[in-house]
């Protein structure tokens, strides 16, 4: 019997199209727009100006307080413009834009394939690379990663978790990571384990996946404390606390972090670029973006600069399709779809999702038939549909009572509902307005 | 007969005595109300609409007993009809309030404001700002959702279909802000009715820079500062690319509206122009 998480999920279809492509890397676009950004915190402070040169790798905005991330350019060439483009949302957001000028790294930056497995830096140095390098969890959730490694005083990290589930339908990048990158997913692994001191370090991978298991239980023999685990598939065990209490079977209380339970939760792309950032000392500027979609022509898993336009990655893979109606950034459960295609890509972005109307459109919604689906299919034990009501109500206290903020807009409920009722659409507004209330409380 | 005459003396006896605690309890625990409340209440509109900041008539009747200046209270609903009523049953001095009005400032109908992607989403403005910019280039724009239109309680409000956008009925509207509070964009805000309902506005709160905002939308206020210009009252301020007429200041002259390179400023309730460039603004000129 494979573990897995025991309250609520749900089994969309898995749909993992780019499964056996293997990462192509995108040659550097004529120009990117970095926005300041991509992370959950505040917005960096940009650094540049306008006219000025920049090499691949170099540092354009300085972290804008804790819980915020540097940002690096990801090309060489010249700062044209720092003005405001859209968003992911659609709204304004701060962005750099450079026009490339060839293909110059930064010096330091080692940009051979060779695998170093020696590391020579205290946990102390790591932390401060990792902060510096601007990593960010690259699972979706964009939250700084050298944050992650520093736990609060007082409490004590056990088990570091390494989350390989990759749960989303469709994407497929983590997956290919594990497959191509073993060596190195394990040995940022070994340094996140070193950064954090803890012995034991467990890869979660859902047997959807069967020659990343295999790959990763056979390279884990060379590396002390890394075991591989199966787990079975189910969405969303890719949550954190999904996943920790997969693993561990310990429950993480209500409005605390993992590290109340000694977990630490970190996604196998984030291993790969703190294995990246510590040993070569090379800055999050690209990330593996999974664009795929039943119609178009090459779908695959790209390695992509950080600030290429959506429209130039859309090209990359064939063009956009006529059928296509919708396009989603990250997963089709959790993702957002863009309203506008001329925005860029993020530290977040983990993949591109171009669906055409069949599989897209959303039915009618009708009439809430108490059939109670929503409520076994939360994976967090929520009453989704007395969430939506009072959310709907506006009786945002009411929905405080009811946990709303345990809520991990999973949307497993929206999914599994008959009636196709829009729940994640307001408990999502009811969160939002939760969130405000208590925070004025503080 | 003994006991007919038993049972009515125990039961006039116990009724007595019940009637003797009641008494002293209303005089121990009595609450002494001014009587003035329930007449103030009496002449409010009991439409318990919230426009006045209180909740519900008889709250704004005990504040308007309780406080001892008036004169920054008022009912919108009422008018000052009902306000100078209230003050002569106070005694107190009221300001007289100029009649307000609900004005939705974007005209961003589907012809003038192109759409760019469709929204399949709740209906609900709150949770499409919550999700979202919106279906057009615009970010500042309406939803075209109706919150406003569910939360006027009078009727004053509703969608027009083919503009895609709420229109306010004059004669309806109280002027309780419930719509300004429901509108996630800020779109709509409270101004001066004017004599005769006469009333100009920058039917817009787009505070892209002019090029941009032109591109999602024909008549969206660029921020080029013409009508800025053009003003003799000083009346109309330019900030973040969007310009906004102060409706204290503004005397009506109508200069603004000729000038305005988008057609962003409305003029409402005017008689026809006679002079050259009428033909123009009357095109313009909404009437509702």
């Amino acid at each position: 019997m494979l573990k897995t998480f025991t309250t609520g999920g749900v089994h969309p279809n898995e749909n993992k199209i780019t499964a056996s492509s293997a990462i192509e890397r995108v040659a550097a676009p004529a120009t990117v727009s970095i926005p300041v950004s991509q992370h959950i915190g505040a917005p960096s402070e940009i650094l540049v100006k306008r006219g000025d040169q920049v090499m691949a790798g170099e540092l354009i905005a300085k972290s804008g307080g804790f819980v915020s991330a540097n940002i690096h350019s990801s090309v060489s060439g010249m700062v044209t413009k720092i003005e405001d483009i859209p968003s992911v949302s659609g709204y304004t957001q701060k962005a750099v834009t450079i026009k490339r000028e060839g293909d110059i790294w930064d010096e330091s930056i080692d940009t051979s394939d060779i695998l170093i497995k020696e590391i020579s830096l205290s946990p102390s140095e790591i932390i401060k690379r990792v902060g510096e390098a601007g990593i960010v969890g690259l699972g979706g959730a964009t939250f700084p990663s050298h944050v992650k490694l520093s736990p609060p005083p007082g409490k004590v990290c056990e088990i570091l978790l390494i989350n390989g589930v990759e749960c989303e339908p469709f994407l497929t990048g983590d997956h290919r990571i594990m497959v191509e990158k073993g060596e190195e997913v394990l040995t940022g692994i070994t340094i996140l384990m070193k950064a954090l001191g803890v012995t034991k370090a467990v890869i979660g991978i859902e047997n959807n996946k069967p020659d990343a298991i295999k790959r990763m239980i056979e390279l884990s023999k060379n590396y002390a404390g890394i075991e591989v685990q199966p787990l079975k598939v189910k969405y969303p065990q890719g949550g954190e606390k999904q996943l920790i209490k997969a693993i561990t079977q310990r429950e993480v209380p209500s409005g605390k972090l993992p590290v109340e339970v000694g977990a630490v939760v970190h996604n196998v792309g984030t291993a790969y670029a703190v294995y990246e950032a510590v040993q070569k000392k090379k800055p999050l500027i690209e990330r593996v973006v999974t664009v795929t979609g039943p119609t178009i022509k090459k779908p695959g898993n790209y390695l992509v600069r950080i600030g290429t336009s959506v429209e130039d990655l859309i090209e990359v893979a064939g063009g956009l399709p006529d059928d296509v109606v919708k396009v989603v950034s990250g997963g089709p459960m959790m993702g957002k779809a863009l309203p506008k295609l001329n925005t860029p890509v993020a530290k977040g972005m983990s993949g591109l999702l171009l669906l055409p109307q069949e599989i897209t459109s959303r039915k009618e919604s009708q009439n809430c038939i108490k059939c109670a689906k929503c409520v076994s299919a939360c994976p967090m034990g929520l009453s989704p549909y007395l969430l939506m009501t009072v959310s709907q109500k506006e009786l945002f206290e009411r929905a405080i009572e009811e946990d709303i903020m345990d809520c991990i807009e999973c949307g497993s409920c929206s999914f599994t509902c008959p009636s196709s009722r829009p729940l994640l659409d307001y408990i999502r507004f009811g969160k939002a307005e939760a969130g405000n209330i208590l925070r004025s409380k503080k | 007969m003994d006991v007919v005459i038993i049972t009515i003396v125990s039961l006039a006896g116990l009724g007595a005595i019940a009637a003797f605690i009641l008494f002293l309890a209303s005089k121990k625990f009595q609450v002494f109300e001014d009587p003035r409340i329930d007449d103030v209440e009496e002449v409010l509109p009991a439409t318990n609409c919230g426009g006045c900041g209180f909740p519900g008539c008889r709250a704004f009747a005990e504040a308007l007993v309780k406080a001892d200046d008036i004169s920054s209270l008022n009912c919108p609903v009422g008018g000052d009809e009902t306000m100078q009523k209230v003050a002569s049953i106070l005694g107190k001095e009221v300001s007289k309030a100029a009649p307000m009005l609900a004005v939705v400032r974007c005209n961003g109908s589907c012809s003038n404001r192109p759409q760019v992607n469709r929204y399949q989403g709740a209906e609900s403005c709150a949770v499409a700002a919550s999700l979202y910019s919106g279906e057009t280039g615009c970010s500042y724009g309406c939803y075209g959702l109706a919150d406003c239109v569910r939360a006027c309680k009078f009727d004053a409000m509703y969608m027009d279909k083919k503009m895609g956008l709420p229109v306010v009925i004059e004669d309806n509207c109280v002027a309780c802000g419930a719509c300004v509070d429901a509108c996630p964009k800020n779109i709509i805000e409270m101004r001066k009715k004017g004599p005769k309902g006469r009333r100009i506005f920058v039917s817009c709160v787009n505070r892209d820079k002019g090029g941009v905002a032109r591109k999602s939308c024909t008549v969206a206020c660029i921020g080029c500062k013409k009508c800025q210009k053009e003003c003799p009252f000083d009346a109309i301020t330019v900030e973040n690319n969007l310009a906004y007429i102060d409706y204290e200041k503004c005397k009506l002259c109508r200069k603004c509206v000729i000038v305005c390179p988008t057609n962003a400023i409305h003029e409402i309730n005017f008689p026809p122009r006679k002079k050259p460039g009428a033909q123009k603004a009357d095109a313009e000129s909404v009437k509702v």
